[in-house]
C-alpha cells in the first residue's frame, strides 16, 4: 500500500550532490538543442556545421565560466568518466617521470578505481574533520616516481573544502602536476587555482546527467588510456551528446550567476541545519570542517541508528538525502571517507541543498528529523 | 573484563551492545566486543571519542577493547 505520511505536495528533495534537479536554463536550452544539435559535429554538410558551432558555442562558453581556454576543455559523457580520463591519461601522459599517483584518503572512488587499475598508489590521510594533511601531501609529492597528484576540491560527503591553493603549490614545487575534482564545487563555488588537470560534473550543478568536464591545461602531458583515440587533445570516442553539452553550458553560466547569492542562503540554512541537529538530536556527530565547507552540503551521524532505516523513514515524511553508512551503499563497507576521518559511519545522514530549496523545506525536515531518530534507537532497545 | 560477542551482527548492533553492557562493569575495567563488521573498527573508537570511553585498541582481528572511564 502506497504510504500516506507525505502531505501533498511537500516532498524535499535534498540530496544535490548527488544529482541537483535540472535548472530551468538546462531545460530551455536541452528542448532548443534538441531541435537544432542532432547531427553529429564532425560531418561538413550544413547540420553538421551547425552541430560543431553548437559544441564550440557550449565549449566556449564553459571555459568561459571556469576561466581557462575552450581547447583546454573536453566534454565526457559523465563526471565518473572525465576523472578516469583524467587520472588514467595524466598517469600515462608522465610515464617517464614515475608511475605513482598521490591522492588525499577521501577522494571520490572513481579517482580510487583508476588508481587501482594503475597500481602505485600513494594514499594522505585528513584530520578529524576532513581536512588534508598537508605536510604528509608535501612529503608525498616530493618523493621519486610520483608522476601525478590528485585532490578533491570539497569533499562530496562531508563538504569540507580542501586547501587546494597550498597543495598546488607543493605540487608546483616538486614538479608534479595537480588534478582537482571538482565536482562538488563547479558552479558553487570558487576554484583555487595552480591545477593542471580539473573534472566536473554537469548534474551537480543543475545541468542533465551524462556530461562530464575535462581541463587539461596547456602544457600538460595527457596521453589517451583508451583505444582508437590519434587526436591530439582530449576527447572520448563516439558522437557527443551534444544537447545535453549545451544545456550543462548554459546551466553552469547561470549556476555561476547566481552562486554568490545562493551561497549566502544556503549556506545560512546550512548553519540552521548544523545548529538545529546538535541541539535537538541527542547523541549525533556532525561532521565535516564548520567554516571551510561547502556552502549547500552538511553531515552528520547518529549513534544507535541503522542509516538506511533513517533513509527509509526520511523518504516515508517526503525528504530525498543520502548515506555514507555501510548499510546503505553497494558494498558492505562504510564510508572510506568517514573511515578516514575517523568518524561515525552508521547512522549517517548527507543533506545537500539546491536553488529550489527552501526555508520551510528545511524547517519541515528539521522538525520530523528528531522524532524518527528517537523513534528508531527505541525499535532498537536504546 | 566481559567479552560480547557481536559475530556476524551488523553495524550499529555492536555499538548499541558496547554501549549498554559497558554499564555493567566497574569504571576502569574493561570490556571486549568481538565484532566482524566492517564498520565495527572504525565505529567502536568513534563510539568511545563521543562518549568519553578510552579506546585500548584492537588486540586481535575482531576483537576491540575499551575501558570503562566514566
Amino acid at each position: 500500500m502506497e504510504d500516506t505520511a507525505v502531505p501533498e505536495g511537500a516532498r524535499a528533495y535534498l540530496d544535490a550532490a548527488t544529482a541537483a534537479p535540472l535548472h530551468p536554463v538546462a531545460r530551455e536550452a536541452l528542448l532548443a538543442a534538441l531541435a537544432d544539435g542532432w547531427a553529429d559535429p564532425d560531418r561538413l554538410y550544413a547540420d553538421g556545421r551547425r552541430a560543431r558551432r553548437l559544441l564550440e558555442a557550449a565549449q566556449a562558453a564553459t571555459a568561459e565560466s571556469l576561466g581557462v581556454r575552450p581547447d583546454e576543455l573536453s566534454f565526457w559523457p559523465s563526471g565518473t568518466a572525465a576523472v578516469h580520463a583524467a587520472v588514467l591519461g595524466g598517469l600515462a601522459g608522465r610515464e617517464r617521470a614515475g608511475r605513482t599517483l598521490v591522492h588525499s584518503a577521501i577522494e571520490h572512488s572513481a579517482v580510487l578505481h583508476a588508481a587501482a587499475r594503475h597500481g602505485d598508489a600513494a594514499e594522505v590521510g585528513v584530520d578529524l574533520l576532513g581536512r588534508l594533511d598537508l605536510d604528509g601531501w608535501r612529503a608525498a609529492v616530493q618523493r621519486p616516481g610520483v608522476a601525478l597528484a590528485s585532490l578533491i576540491s570539497a569533499s562530496h560527503e562531508v563538504g569540507t573544502v580542501q586547501p587546494v591553493a597550498a597543495a598546488a603549490e607543493a605540487c608546483a614545487e616538486a614538479g608534479v602536476p595537480l588534478f582537482v575534482d571538482a565536482a562538488q564545487s563547479a558552479g558553487h563555488a570558487e576554484i583555487p587555482p595552480g591545477w593542471s588537470l580539473l573534472s566536473a560534473s554537469a548534474h551537480k550543478w543543475g545541468g542533465p546527467p551524462g556530461v562530464g568536464v575535462l581541463v587539461v591545461r596547456k602544457g600538460t602531458r595527457w596521453r589517451s588510456p583508451y583505444p582508437g583515440d590519434d587526436l591530439y587533445r582530449p576527447r572520448p570516442q563516439g558522437a557527443p551528446d551534444l544537447p545535453a553539452i549545451v544545456a550543462a553550458a548554459a546551466s553552469l553560466r547561470a549556476a555561476m550567476a547566481e552562486a554568490a547569492t545562493e551561497a549566502v542562503r544556503l549556506s545560512a540554512l546550512v548553519e540552521r541545519i548544523r545548529e538545529t541537529v546538535r541541539g535537538k538530536v541527542p547523541d549525533v556527530e556532525v561532521v565535516g570542517d564548520p567554516v571551510q565547507r561547502l556552502p549547500h552540503l552538511v553531515t552528520f551521524s547518529c549513534l544507535y541508528v541503522d542509516g538506511e532505516a533513517l533513509l527509509h523513514a526520511l523518504d516515508r515524511r517526503g525528504f530525498a538525502v543520502s548515506s555514507g553508512s555501510s548499510c546503505t551503499a553497494s558494498t558492505l563497507r562504510p564510508s572510506h571517507v568517514l573511515e578516514a576521518m575517523g568518524v561515525l559511519s552508521h547512522g549517517n545522514v548527507r543533506v545537500s541543498l539546491h536553488r529550489g530549496t527552501t526555508e520551510a523545506d528545511v524547517d519541515r525536515f528539521l522538525a520530523v528529523l528528531p522524532g524518527l531518530v528517537a523513534e528508531i534507537r527505541a525499535e532498537a532497545g536504546m | 573484563m566481559i567479552t560480547i560477542d557481536c559475530l556476524g551482527r551488523r553495524c550499529p548492533l555492536p555499538v548499541i551492545a558496547l554501549a549498554r553492557r559497558i554499564r555493567e562493569v566497574e569504571v576502569g575495567d574493561v570490556v571486549r566486543v568481538l565484532a566482524d563488521d566492517p564498520a565495527a573498527a572504525n565505529d567502536i573508537p568513534a563510539w568511545c571519542r563521543m562518549k568519553d570511553q578510552e579506546f585500548l585498541g584492537s588486540p586481535e582481528p575482531d576483537a576491540f577493547d575499551v575501558r570503562r572511564v566514566s
